[in-house]
């Protein structure tokens, strides 16, 4: 079942690499997407009892204690079931009528896209359903590779350069990790890569030193994908010249691997090591969440304005990983904390693939993501107004959305563990909501204002219908609105959710108290 | 002694190749020699079968040993001398003739039309090296007796310096006179060391060995690893790698970066577990740091494809005596050096096969633009290049998650360090050559590619993604 998530996309891939038709290569795109998930939500319906569902394991490298190994449980089935929503997003939203926009005249590239797109959708779910290092490891890899030719291939900008500086940041992260797993690995009386045998294991408990530099090395490539400050600065310019769609995967779907590798592999496998650095955690996410909230305020792109609350917003997820590993607290409270990190995992691919999606639309339009360069948009553009007031107020953390749901849990239960932290943190909520608010209130209010390119009507060409006006395509209102309903659902029926997280995340605490 | 012979079959079957392409090829008219290397292609398959079926133990009075390393030498090497063959055929002159070699990176050339016809049966002289220096090669991988070692070096590097030498220009010959000025060098100190562990130990076979302790022997050890790092191309012996693989056509350059170095680095593990006194391994370790350290910083500013892939091959042969160095250490060497051998040959040739593929295009620059023009040739070479990287899911990544684990396991955690910090580096040149070929290049208005060289770079590519997945035969073997 797993096994068929993450391969039909490369099978797909295969099938498409002799067609050349634009209509066939997006269509097949979007069937695939929508078949990911109808099969993530029949798997995650599978998802309930201790332990992993639709399990596989059979050896790989049987020399190494390398092994395949997958599983879905209450953690990863949330992030899969969004992954497939992100991709399913983004293919719609590439329906594009006009090739030449982008300079997509020759459909080879068109098949290119479309190729490295359904390469990134198996390599995501293929990592949140690993459950073995090198597994993980590999599709980590993978992503950055793939991801670096999205980037290099068909953003916009100083596109090489950002490409090089994203490939080079994160792949030396990847390094880095993985030395920790080997040293991880090599601990275990034979050397084993099987993530749910070194938890039972734990290697290096009462190893001192050796526990500390691995989980600072697994930490630190965890850290650079998340990313966390210090280590962000690859992230605004990845994202501003990336494609629009680019930008949503990247955000959506590639910085959770770095938060979930936290609560999949740092926490459960490395307990020990974990609560001693826990305090390292909490500190570098209360630096990220207010760094990244003040960053953005001073942002003048829309695009780089978003990247850095991604920062933002994953520093909640560290707060909430580090604030586990204080055994001060109860484990009622560390396990909200944990949970309120994966809802806000899931609830962040969700609304910001969302922004950056409307922000490429803006970047499509206009040629500009520059917030001072729209104005009044409201009149002109009322989906795109629609969608994008309800993106920032589900980002900002207004109650009924997703965010909120994250965000409150994650503080309210990290504040046993560490008051102080999540006090400070609660304040990048309000630089958050200004921020927005602000953005929003220059955007779609005041006189019209659209940078030229966009009040122009262009000529009818192309197989699919041009825009007559600058608002959102059908396909693209489906994109947006598809991500946007579901955050509305996780806001407003958060047990959705937390009914399978809860128990997941009270059996990560339970292996981190050891 | 029937036996014996039986148990050499494999490396016999090879040499017969050779000869009898040797005798064909003088009856072909020069130019049309295409048989010589079907044979050749026909009896290297016929030793691999004949590898993998054939009877193990030792021969010849145990100077020489069949065992799992000889076998997936011999199969490895044949596979080898196969693509290069079917790579060869490709064009009438294979080896760095005066059209080869044109092009931003030819020197001087001496010699001036490429008009003129030939009269040179190059064909049938490539084969028949190549063949040669491939059963040095294979018995490089199996010699367990310093004297038959000694051969074994001089027959797989001898050959290659004839090999380098075909293409008849000034660089073709300089990269010949290199090659054998230091080939005759290190064999002369192979053979020195030889003759110092034979007056120690009274015999030259690997069991006789085991008993020498004290600094003479050290003496000896490494004036025969002299010998095998020089065909390994590893520092401090790689001064002729760059010049030699820069002189020649792309196809000879796979060839010197392959065949030879796949039975030397058997030899050297084999070597390094034979005289347990002498500290071989840290020399070694310190030789890997050194060949994947200066490898990595020679290739950062090349320009010529070439000279980067040599450059390249010298850090890989650094990586690849890490597990070498940790012979006695863990049980994962083996394993390890062999599946790397394997990884490291098959990428290899896939970026040397994409070279071939247009051999009038051996500069960065040329590069522009061949993802729009030829994307399966770009696919092909951002697999191979990403795979020498180690970056999953080509083999080699399986290669150096062995080696690292090996380190780690044989506790030297401070060579898996290295291996990660040279591979970085790595990442930087690989980088600047995959760049150009996916950016949009100016209008060409010909490109042409050579099919053959096509094909293979396509299939070697998928065969080392594909391989990663057949890792679960890795303990079978």
């Amino acid at each position: 079942m797993l096994t068929a998530m993450w391969v039909a996309p490369l099978v797909v891939a295969l099938l498409l690499v002799p067609v050349t038709r634009r209509e066939v290569l997006l269509g097949a795109w979007t069937a695939l997407a929508l078949l990911e998930v109808v099969l993530a939500a029949l798997a995650w319906s599978g998802v309930g009892a201790p332990g992993y569902a639709h399990e596989v394991a059979v050896p790989w490298i049987p020399a190494f204690g390398v092994g395949y190994h997958v599983g879905l449980d209450g953690l990863s089935a949330p992030l899969v079931a969004m992954t497939a929503l992100v991709f399913l997003a983004v293919a719609l939203y590439s329906m594009r009528g006009d090739p030449a926009q982008d300079g997509d005249t020759d459909p080879r590239r068109t098949r290119g896209y479309v190729l490295l797109f359904l390469g990134l959708e198996a390599v995501s779910i293929g990592l949140f359903v690993a459950l073995d290092l090198v597994l993980f490891f590999v599709f980590f890899d993978v992503s950055i590779v793939l991801m670096y030719f999205v980037i290099a291939g068909w953003g916009s900008g100083a596109r090489a350069r950002s490409a090089l500086q994203f490939f080079l940041y994160t792949f030396i992260g990847s390094l880095v990790m993985l030395l920790g797993f080997l040293s991880l690995a090599v601990a275990a009386p034979r050397p084993t890569f099987d993530i749910p045998t070194l938890a039972a294991l734990d290697p290096l408990a009462g190893r001192g030193v050796a526990g500390v530099l691995t989980v600072a090395a697994i930490g630190i490539g965890l850290a650079i994908k998340t990313p966390v400050w210090p280590v962000h600065t690859w992230l605004p310019p990845a994202h501003t010249d990336a494609p629009a769609a680019g930008s949503a995967v990247l955000a959506a779907v590639l910085l959770k691997m770095g938060t979930y590798g936290f609560v999949r592999i740092a926490l459960p496998l490395l307990p020990g090591p974990w609560r001693s650095v826990a305090l390292v955690a909490v500190v570098l996410g209360v630096v990220s969440v207010l760094w990244g909230a003040l960053v953005a305020l001073a942002q003048r792109d829309l695009k780089r304005m978003v990247a850095y609350t991604s920062v933002n917003h994953m520093g909640y997820v560290l707060l909430a990983v580090g604030a586990a590993g204080f055994l001060t607290a109860g484990p009622e409270a560390r396990g909200l904390a944990v949970t309120g990190a994966t809802v806000q995992m899931v609830s962040h691919g969700l609304i910001t693939g969302a922004l950056f999606l409307l922000a490429g639309v803006l970047r499509e339009r206009g040629g500009t993501s520059e917030i001072a360069a729209w104005s009044g948009v409201a009149g002109p553009m009322p989906r795109f107004s629609w969608t994008f007031a309800v993106a920032a107020f589900a980002s900002l953390g207004l109650p009924g959305l997703s965010g909120f749901v994250a965000e409150f849990s994650i503080l309210a239960g990290s504040l046993p563990a560490v008051p102080v932290a999540a006090a400070v943190a609660a304040l990048g909520l309000a630089v958050t909501a200004a921020l927005f608010v602000r953005a929003l209130q220059s955007m779609l209010l005041g006189d019209r204002h659209l940078p030229r390119a966009a009040e122009r009507v262009p000529p009818r060409t192309g197989a699919f219908r041009r825009p007559a006006s600058p608002d959102l395509r059908i396909t693209q209102t489906a994109a947006v609105g598809l991500l946007l309903a579901a955050s509305l659902a996780i806001g407003l029926a958060p047990g959705l959710v937390t009914a399978t997280i809860a128990p997941a995340a009270a059996t990560v605490v339970d292996l981190v108290s050891r | 002694m029937t036996a014996d012979v039986l148990t050499l079959a494999p490396e016999a079957l090879v040499a017969l190749g050779a000869v009898l392409g040797l005798a064909v090829g003088t009856w072909l008219p020069p130019g049309r020699e295409g048989a010589v290397r079907g044979l050749g292609v026909l009896f290297a398959v016929a030793a691999a079968v004949v590898a993998v079926v054939g009877p193990r133990g030792p021969a010849f009075d145990g100077t020489y040993l069949v065992d799992t390393a000889t076998t997936v030498v011999r199969v490895v090497v044949a596979g080898a001398v196969v693509v290069t063959l079917v790579l060869a055929g490709d064009r009438p002159d294979v080896s760095g003739g005066p059209r080869l070699t044109s092009g931003g990176s030819g020197g001087p050339r001496l010699t001036g039309d490429e008009a003129e016809p030939t009269t040179a049966r190059v064909d049938t002289a490539f084969a028949v090296l190549l063949q040669l220096s491939a059963v040095g090669a294979m018995l490089l991988g199996g010699a367990t007796d310093l004297l038959l070692l000694a051969a074994a070096v001089l027959l797989a590097g001898l050959p290659l310096a004839a090999l380098a030498g075909l293409g008849r220009d000034g660089r073709a010959t300089e990269a010949a006179l290199k090659y054998f000025l230091s080939s005759a060098l290190f064999g002369l100190l192979a053979l020195t060391g030889t003759t110092l562990l034979l007056g120690l130990a009274g015999a030259t076979a690997y069991p006789a060995l085991a008993g020498l302790t004290g600094p003479a022997p050290a003496v000896g050890m490494i004036l025969v690893l002299a010998g095998l790092l020089m065909a390994a191309g590893a520092v401090p012996a790689h001064f002729w790698v760059p010049d030699a693989v820069d002189g020649t056509s792309p196809v000879t350059g796979a060839v010197l970066t392959t065949t030879a170095k796949i039975g030397a680095l058997v030899a050297v593990w084999r070597l390094a577990l034979a005289v347990p006194a002498v500290p071989t391994p840290l020399l070694v370790a310190i030789l890997a740091v050194a060949s994947m350290t200066l490898g990595n910083l020679a290739a950062f500013a090349q320009t010529s494809l070439r000279r980067l892939l040599a450059y390249s091959t010298v850090s890989q042969v650094g990586y690849l005596l890490v597990p070498v160095a940790l012979a006695r250490d863990t049980g994962l060497a083996l394993p390890t050096l062999l599946g790397y051998l394997a990884a490291y040959t098959v990428t290899n040739l896939a970026v040397f096969a994409v070279l071939a593929a247009r051999p009038h295009a051996l500069e960065i620059g040329e590069q522009r633009g061949l993802a729009r023009r030829h994307p399966g040739l770009a696919v092909a070479l951002a697999v191979g290049l990403l795979g020498l990287v180690g970056t999953p899911p080509t083999i080699v990544f399986a290669g150096k998650l062995g080696v690292l684990t090996a380190a780690l396991d044989g506790g030297a955690a401070w060579l898996g360090v290295v291996v990660v910090v040279n591979s970085i580096a790595s990442l930087v040149y690989y980088l600047r050559w995959i760049a150009p070929v996916f950016s949009a290049g100016d209008p060409v208005l010909r490109d042409p590619v050579a099919p053959r060289a096509r094909v293979v770079a396509l299939g070697l590519a998928v065969l080392s993604v594909v391989g990663s997945v057949a890792l679960v035969l890795v303990p079978t073997l």
